[in-house]
């Protein structure tokens, strides 16, 4: 998702962001980068754009922060209300619903691309996309954030149904870090939750531990040992 | 007071000494005086059947339907007074929209039964309105499979699996708990309802009436629907016969 800088007002902090979720078999795998702009400055590094909306149901988000917060923070309540008053926990549909209620119904002073991962007894794992204009849709995975437009072809390519816990955390992690090596607006640590029926557990990859793939390494040279030609003195005449 | 009675009885927010509202005692009067009304739920279904009485050769039969489509998947069946069972189902059907407009998914009958409680109930509590003369039956098959509620004048509502409200009520009751409710399937109990209403009729009171039977179940692919022509006739046939055997 673009973020229109000349969108957002000036000093708006910005969530120029790698986010996205991933359904697997027994549940959910949501991730996110952790870099929080105001204009270039870098006004937090180790931001955790993964929020509890309910016991089995996270949001990853992108666009202003600030919007993105209250829009959460309205969910979470709309979501505590529905369980008192139907005695049951919301379904990741409708937490996804009044998501898209929000974002449609004030897409004209929004910037808030969001994504809903979550557990429910109805349908079990599912993940909801919901982009810059308001639309609402299920997907089997979805990126999000500045970062996204990098990596969509790694997603296509790399992505397969049928995996487990571990592949899909692994997918997760491999396709982060390559956003935010590319963007940026992405950086930081990568912050992951597997949300499954019976636990959501919080993982964390610190900034110098994240996954590396080729970095021109052949092409530019390196340090560490790798053949270079020797550096000769240029022959001076006498 | 002015003429006769204690005077606890003019009005709905007015309590007897000994803690009744006699208001919506006299609802469920205008419900006892109604041709019956019954509910099954079933292995994979809901039956609902209406004995409807006719008050005039004149009528076209089929008018004044008691039995009402709320959502695609629920069904609604009064006793009572007809047109305070047209209102509820109008109340009804916008409580399932709102529903669907709000959560983007079906409504579940006890999400109904709850909010058609809790409409009844403040009908009993101001003395500018009358509570509703009208029993509710309710039944849907949803995400939580078949269900079936009661809803009473004064706004209590009870979850059941098989319920009977009006004139033949008592009977009806001794008829379904006869049955295994949980083992038929409801092809059988679309039979079985027929029989009871068939049973209850009081004929030495009123002569004429209707049935009129609706079911929901895998046969009509999860829709409330009228129970088609041809399986009500030959429940009906059926019903008749059982009766002659009864007597």
């Amino acid at each position: 998702m673009n973020v229109d800088i000349q969108q957002l007002k000036s000093g708006e902090v910005n969530l120029g962001t790698s986010i996205m979720a991933v359904q697997f078999d027994g549940g959910v795998v949501v991730g996110a980068d952790s870099r929080t702009t105001t204009g270039s400055y870098i006004a937090n590094r180790v931001t955790d754009k993964l929020t509890h909306v309910h016991d089995r149901i996270y949001c990853c988000r992108s666009g202003s922060a600030a919007d993105t917060q209250t829009i959460a923070d309205i969910v979470h309540m709309s979501l505590q209300q529905y369980a008192q008053s139907f005695g049951e926990a919301p379904t990741v549909s409708v937490a996804a619903n009044y998501f898209q209620t929000l974002c449609y119904t004030n897409k004209d002073n929004l910037s808030a691309g969001i994504i809903v991962g979550g557990w429910d007894k109805d349908v079990g794992p599912s993940v909801y996309n919901i982009p810059l204009g308001g639309g609402l849709f299920r997907q089997p995975w979805a990126i999000g954030g500045s970062g996204s437009t990098y990596v969509y072809g790694y997603c296509d390519a790399t992505y397969r149904e049928g995996w487990g816990r571990d592949e899909t955390v692994e997918f997760v992690k491999n396709t982060l870090s390559l956003a935010m090596a590319r963007d940026g607006s992405s950086g930081g640590v990568i912050r992951m939750a597997v949300i499954t029926e019976d636990a959501v557990e919080r993982l964390f990859v610190p900034g110098n531990q994240l996954p590396t793939f080729w970095e021109g390494l052949e092409v530019l040279g390196n340090s560490s040992g790798a053949k270079q030609p020797a550096v000769e003195p240029m022959a001076v005449e006498v | 007071m002015t003429s006769i009675g204690t005077g606890y009885d003019l009005s709905a927010s007015t309590y007897s000494p000994d803690g009744r509202i006699f208001q919506v005692e006299y609802a469920n009067k205008a419900v006892e005086n109604s041709g019956t009304a019954i509910g099954l739920r079933v292995k994979d279904g809901i039956v609902l059947a209406v004995e409807k009485l006719v008050h005039s050769k004149l009528l076209v039969p089929g008018a004044n339907r008691r039995i009402q489509t709320i959502d695609r998947h629920i069904g609604l069946a009064t006793s009572g007074l007809l047109a305070d069972g047209r209102h509820l189902a109008n109340l009804a059907r916008h409580e399932a929209s709102n529903f669907r407009e709000q959560y983007r998914a079906p409504p579940t009958v006890k999400n109904l039964a709850e909010r058609i409680g809790q409409y009844v109930q403040v009908y009993t509590l101001y003395s500018s309105v009358r509570p509703f003369g009208i029993s509710t039956i309710i039944g849907s098959v949803d995400k939580d499979g078949p269900g079936l509620f009661v809803i009473e004048p004064s706004g209590v509502f009870y979850g059941y699996h098989g319920a009977a409200v009006g004139k033949g009520r008592q009977l009806a009751k001794n008829e379904l708990e006869k049955l295994k409710l949980p083992e038929l399937t409801t092809r059988e109990a679309v039979f079985e309802a027929a029989r009871i209403i068939y049973l209850v009729h009081d004929d030495a009171k009123e002569k004429e009436f209707e049935l009129e039977m609706s079911w929901i179940g895998d046969e009509t692919n999860g829709r409330h629907v009228p129970v088609p022509k041809d399986l009500l006739d030959e429940a009906e046939q059926k019903a008749k016969e059982a009766l002659e055997n009864f007597e």
